[in-house]
Order: C-alpha cells, then structure tokens, then sequence
C-alpha cells in the first residue's frame, strides 16, 4: 500500500493551522517550473509591448546625437512640444516625408516646438548623407539597434509621436506624414494654433 | 605522371579554401555570422533595403582591407549587439552559453540518480520484502471478520 503525505492539521487554541511537509524534491521542482516560466516571461517581455498610445508617458533615455558626440533625451525638451519622428535612410517613405517635416520646422519655428528626428537601426554615414540630402535642420538622434524604437513600440519606419510640453503622448501617426497631415493635426495642438 | 597530376590537383583542392580563408574577410562567410535587424534573419537570407545597406557596408569594409573580426566589431558598432547571430561570450550574454550546459548537467544528474535509485529498487535492495501474509493484529482482525461473516 503506498502512503501519502497529507497535510497535518493541529489545533492551536480555537485556530485551525495546517501545516504542509514539502520535500526538497518538490521545491526543487517548483523552482524549476518558475525558473521555465521566468524565461518565457522575460523572452515575451524582451520583444518589446505596444505602440504608445495617447496620455502615456514617453520615454526619456538619451540616445546620442546623430552628429556630435553628445547624447540627448525627451528631458531636454522639457516645456516644449515635440515631434518625435523615427526614421531610416534605406526606407522609401522617409524620403517623401523628411521634406514636409522640414518645412513644418521651418513654419513653426523653434520656439516650443521642434522635430526630433530618431534614425534607428540604419548606418550612420548613411543616416548623415540622408539628412545633408534633404537639408533637415532639426535635431536628430541615433538608435542604432532599434531598442527606443522598440519602447515606442513602433513596428517600422516612419513613424511619429507628437509629445506635449508636459511629456505625453498627444498624437500617434504609424507610417508617414505629409504637409496636410501636419497642418490639421499637429499644427492645431502647437501654442498659437486654431485649437 | 598521371599520377603526379592527381595528386597536385588534389592538393590544391584542399589548399584552395584555406588560402581563401587566410586571404582575408569574405562577405559569404560573414553573411552567415550576422543578422539584418530589421528582418530578424540571418543577413545571408535577408533581401530588404537594410540588408543590401548593410551588404554594401561590409563590402566597403572588406574592401579597404579590414579581417573579419574587425567587420563585425564595425557592426557591432552600427547596429548594436543584436547584430551577431551568436552573442559574444563576455559579460550578460555569456549566459547563452552557459545556461544550457548547466542545465544539461543538471538534468543528466538527476537522471542518473534516478536510474540508479529505480535499479536499487528493483533489486530489493531499499524496498520492502514481499510479506508471507498478514501477522499479528491484521491475522486477528482478519480472522474476527471472516467469523463474523462466516466465510
């Protein structure tokens, strides 16, 4: 006959304790369960979330600049709108967009608001050609293995965050932009629009 | 002569790739040690706008005379640790490696000790002896029940 362990129960004053024998065996083999349930867990987690949506917090590590030696973040531009643009040299709708966002700069101003162009996973001599060919005078940055992008949660290239002065999210536009695009819903969020 | 002529022919079979290799970097051979990030696939597999940028990278290295390993620290450079299709064994990423040992060890331990306890046991060794019937309290109450249900 094979003899099971079954809980004990005691009786301590007029509370009931049950008391369970766990051998060294099970806890070895629920550590293990946890340790396989761990890894898939951070193996989901490491592939990165969702895209962004309207009211969340933007992320705020600095990433260095596309030219220079320096690094920047979202904190930079604490108080200001911006227009967090990623982008990449080898992909076709940034070129058609990179000129309407430079023009939009240049309507703007740069009084609190600014593009911040953010070339991921691309060469950078590559990216510095891209940005001399179409004259882009607004700040840009380089995430080279794509890990900002990936806490965006953007799924390709191009794609554009508007963040308010207070670092939330305003707007999200998957894909490109153009210059209809960013006179009825950018320009109207921006200090001194007709919103 | 045939002979003579076989046996250069073989030779320089054998020698050909090894020369090839010591020539320097190859963009075959370093297609095969790096991913295109954006594709998520080895680079040689890979047919995107990003991945002929990165071919063209790596032939300009190539090209100026830079060996393999150099290429791919240039890449590492470019695009991050991501790029190599095997992580380097240094700091975090040398887990990759020694993870899957451990646990190797660790399972091959634990099924050695579990045959070796099935062996035990099948022996008699650790089990209990077979019993010749029930003795003591069991024979009594065994004989009280057959009585009373006079079998």
């Amino acid at each position: 006959m094979v003899e099971r362990e079954l809980p004990k129960l005691e009786v301590a004053g007029s509370t009931p304790v049950v008391r369970f024998s766990v051998s060294a065996r099970s806890l070895i083999a629920v550590f293990a369960v946890l340790a396989v349930v761990g890894l898939l867990v951070f193996g989901l987690a490491s592939k990165g979330g969702s895209r962004l949506e309207v009211g969340e917090a933007a992320p705020t590590e600095p990433l260095p600049q596309l030219e220079g030696r320096g690094s920047e973040s979202l904190t930079d531009y604490k108080g200001e709108w911006v227009l967090v643009n990623f982008w990449a040299s080898w992909c076709l709708p940034c070129r058609a967009e990179a000129p309407a966002l430079e023009a939009f700069q240049q309507q703007q101003g740069k009084s609190r608001f600014t593009v911040v162009g953010i070339d991921t996973q691309d060469l950078s001599d590559d990216a510095k050609a891209f940005v001399e060919r179409y004259g882009l005078s607004y700040p840009q940055l380089r995430d080279g293995n794509g890990d900002i992008a990936d806490e965006y949660g953007t799924t390709g290239v191009p794609e554009n965050f508007l963040i308010d002065p207070a670092g939330k999210v305003r707007l999200v536009a998957p894909g490109p932009v153009d210059d209809e695009y960013l006179q009825k819903e950018v320009a109207p969020l921006l200090p001194g629009g007709a919103s | 002569m045939s002979r003579l002529v076989l046996l250069l022919g073989i030779s320089l079979a054998v020698l050909a790739p090894t020369a090839a290799a010591e020539g320097g970097a190859s963009l075959t051979e370093i297609e095969k040690q790096v991913m295109c990030p954006v594709c998520g696939t080895l680079l040689q597999l890979a047919e995107s706008p990003q991945a002929q940028r990165e071919r063209a990278f790596i032939n300009r290295l190539i090209d100026e005379g830079r060996s393999e390993e150099e290429v791919k620290d240039a890449l590492v450079a470019e695009y991050g640790n991501e790029v190599l299709a095997l992580p380097p064994d240094s700091g975090f990423s040398l887990s990759a490696y020694v993870v899957p040992i451990v646990a190797f060890l660790i399972a091959a331990a634990a099924l050695a000790i579990g045959v070796l306890r099935w062996r035990r046991g099948g022996s008699g060794g650790t089990g209990a002896p077979p019993s010749a019937g029930p003795s003591g309290e069991d024979a009594e109450r065994l004989d009280a029940d057959l009585a009373r249900y006079d079998l």
